[in-house]
């Protein structure tokens, strides 16, 4: 406020499109487009290879598709094996985002608005568990989800990836809670409402910006996790997408064309999901990121 | 505003006793008064529920299987059956005369190391340009993050199509004229470990982008206007006014960058696998541990290099929180960067 004060009373400068700011603007789109070609390249020749045949990438492997061969993709929707997988992958990333969300949205609300002994020291210790991660962890984990009997089931991936993405879920939505004004608290207070219902009735709302980042992280984490399922699970049947893409491209492995559009479709999901909340991403980080 | 100006200052003493736990450990901010005086009973209650399971799960999954690799580490242990056979040390000593994991060691200091040479500043290059208003913006944002959402498993597989000996890459150069650069881009030891660097480079520099545009748009549009006002131009703003602020963030990001770095496996074990990393001069510490400790049937082995990679990743998360991040008190953020 007192730094905008001055700024607003001074009239602006109007700016004029000069011929320098255009050119410079045009370079930014120039910048764009071929940053964009870069990082598309590659998903480019993986979804274009889904169309072509395999003797045309044998003779042409970085050509374009001669007969748009859409026979691959009908293959794959066709298989069983692909569609149990997207079951799968759809299960266990709803289940550790909801559940993600749901315990680290009750832990945050309990460090950042009750005043506790040992409030300090249980939140170092969550914000500790950056330091632990899975790669350090994998293996006595798969021996704890062994003895636990939870091997080749879908709970055995998920519980371990609501624990893991616990601690940045708290840090992000911290300073979300910590930032809704006592006011309101004691308004709501004076309303008949008790620490557990402005949980309910107020806090989800507030905080729904910071839910929505560390909602879609733990989704996209847990529908990419690779490490985890591949130590947890053994059977076809239990495979989550990024297993199943692995097993049918080394199954395949002559069948280039099948395993580029086995890839492709795999990779839609995560894509659609994330184009949609992009903007929340970043707008949920701004707060955790300041300096 | 009293009050908001008294919480800043709470804060910031809070901040300055705050002990290093985590690597970027972020400070806690701190409570107001509770609106009413209750009875402490209700209220451990409500704790319990509230931070229990949390706090349950936490340390069931991450806390103890961290403790028990500690444990077993001691052991010569095959993971069937109670751990009986103890070694003592013996299984450290075998790892660090070991001229295989020495060598993913250094495998991993030289990405850790490229990695921020690397990204940092194209990161920063592309959150600048992205932070500016451009038409399509939110489409342009979400295609360059493309590569950073869709999984390791996709990127691994469809580059190694691209990059084998006779893939697009290669096809490409050959039309182009540039046939004589072609190699064998991931089993020639002198090539593989640059590929590796460029794939991790096109995978990850979206992830700092994104931390990079949230901590551009926690800077006051004020301050810059201002100095454009006083005629500072586009880049001297960009020099002098948006790097300087932006340093909390980039810190943040290298040290979640360096940490991605040493446990560095997908990418690695997916292109490469587990036998041709080693030839090729990719192996990473990670990709040693899976494949001597579960994949040769070792468990106490394998827990063991596990000890040892987290205490590397702890004392450089250490030092680096003693040395760069001490002077910000700023919050953290993570998710798989590398």
């Amino acid at each position: 406020m007192a730094i905008a004060a001055p700024v607003a009373s001074r009239p602006r400068p109007r700016r004029r499109v000069s011929e320098q700011s255009r050119r410079s603007s045009l370079v930014s789109y120039f910048v764009a487009l071929v940053l964009i070609g870069l990082m598309l390249a590659p998903v480019a020749y993986i979804i274009l290879g889904g169309f072509r045949s395999n003797s045309e990438i044998t003779v042409d492997p970085s050509g374009f598709p001669q007969a748009w061969a859409w026979s691959n993709f009908g293959d794959v929707l066709a298989s069983g094996s692909f569609w149990t997988q997207v079951l799968n992958s759809t299960v266990a990333a709803v289940c550790t985002t909801v559940f993600v969300v749901a315990l680290g949205l009750m832990a945050a609300y309990g460090l950042s608005r009750y005043a506790f002994r040992g409030r300090a020291a249980v939140y170092a210790l969550f914000t500790a568990g950056l330091m632990f991660p899975l790669t350090v962890a994998i293996t006595p984990l798969y021996i704890l989800v062994r003895n636990l009997g939870l091997t080749n089931s879908l709970a055995g991936v998920v519980i371990p990836q609501i624990a893991f993405a616990l601690p940045l879920t708290i840090i992000v939505l911290v300073p979300f809670l910590a930032a809704i004004p006592n006011e309101l608290q004691e308004a709501a207070a004076i309303d008949g409402l008790g620490r557990l219902g402005f949980f309910f009735r107020m806090v989800l709302r507030l905080s729904l910006p910071g839910v929505i980042t560390v909602g879609i992280l733990a989704f996209i984490g847990s529908w990419n996790a690779y490490l985890l399922p591949l130590f947890i699970l053994n059977g076809e049947a239990s495979y989550t997408l990024p297993l199943g893409t692995q097993a049918f491209a080394s199954q395949y492995a002559v069948d280039t064309a099948k395993v580029l559009a086995f890839t492709s479709l795999s990779m839609i999901p995560a894509l659609i999901f994330f184009s949609l909340f992009e903007r929340r991403i970043v707008g949920g980080l701004t707060g955790a990121v300041k300096g | 505003m009293a009050v908001l100006r008294e919480e800043t200052h709470t804060e910031h003493a809070a901040r300055g006793s705050q002990s290093p736990a985590g690597g970027g450990a972020p400070a806690l901010p701190p409570v107001g008064s509770p609106p009413r005086a209750r009875s402490r009973w209700p209220k451990r209650a409500e704790l319990l529920l509230l931070i229990g399971p949390a706090l349950v799960v936490f340390v069931a999954f991450v806390i103890l299987p961290v403790a028990l690799a500690a444990y077993y580490g001691f052991f010569s242990w095959s993971g069937y059956g109670a751990a009986t056979d103890f070694v003592g040390l013996r299984n450290y000593v075998t790892i660090l005369t070991d001229p295989a994991f020495l060598e993913a060691l250094s495998h991993n200091a030289f990405i850790v190391v490229m990695s921020l040479v690397l990204q940092g500043p194209l990161a920063l290059g592309i959150a600048l340009l992205l932070n500016r208003r451009l038409r399509f913006q939110s489409l342009i944002r979400v295609l360059i993050f493309v590569p950073y959402v869709i999984s390791e498993v996709v990127v691994g597989l469809g580059w190694s199509l691209m990059l084998q000996s006779n893939g697009a890459l290669n096809g490409l150069l050959e039309k182009v004229g540039l046939g004589g650069l072609a190699t064998d881009w991931l089993s020639d030891p002198s090539a593989a470990i640059w590929t590796l660097l460029v794939i991790i480079t096109w995978k990850y520099v979206g992830f700092a982008v994104i931390l990079f545009l949230a901590g551009l748009q926690g800077i006051p549009d004020e301050i810059t206007e201002a100095a454009r006002i006083d005629g500072a131009s586009y880049w001297q703003v960009q020099r002098y006014i948006v790097l300087p602020l932006m340093g909390p963030t980039v810190r943040i990001w290298a040290f979640l960058s360096i940490i991605g770095s040493l446990q560095l496996f997908d990418l690695v074990w997916i292109v490469w696998g587990q036998y041709v990393a080693g030839t090729a001069g990719t192996s990473t510490m990670a990709t040693y541990m899976v494949a001597n400790g579960r994949n040769a049937g070792s468990y106490g082995y394998g827990n063991a290099v596990a000890v040892v990679i987290f205490l590397i990743s702890l004392v450089v998360a250490l030092l680096y929180q003693r040395f760069i991040l001490r002077r910000d008190s700023a919050v953290t953020t993570t998710g798989g960067a590398h």
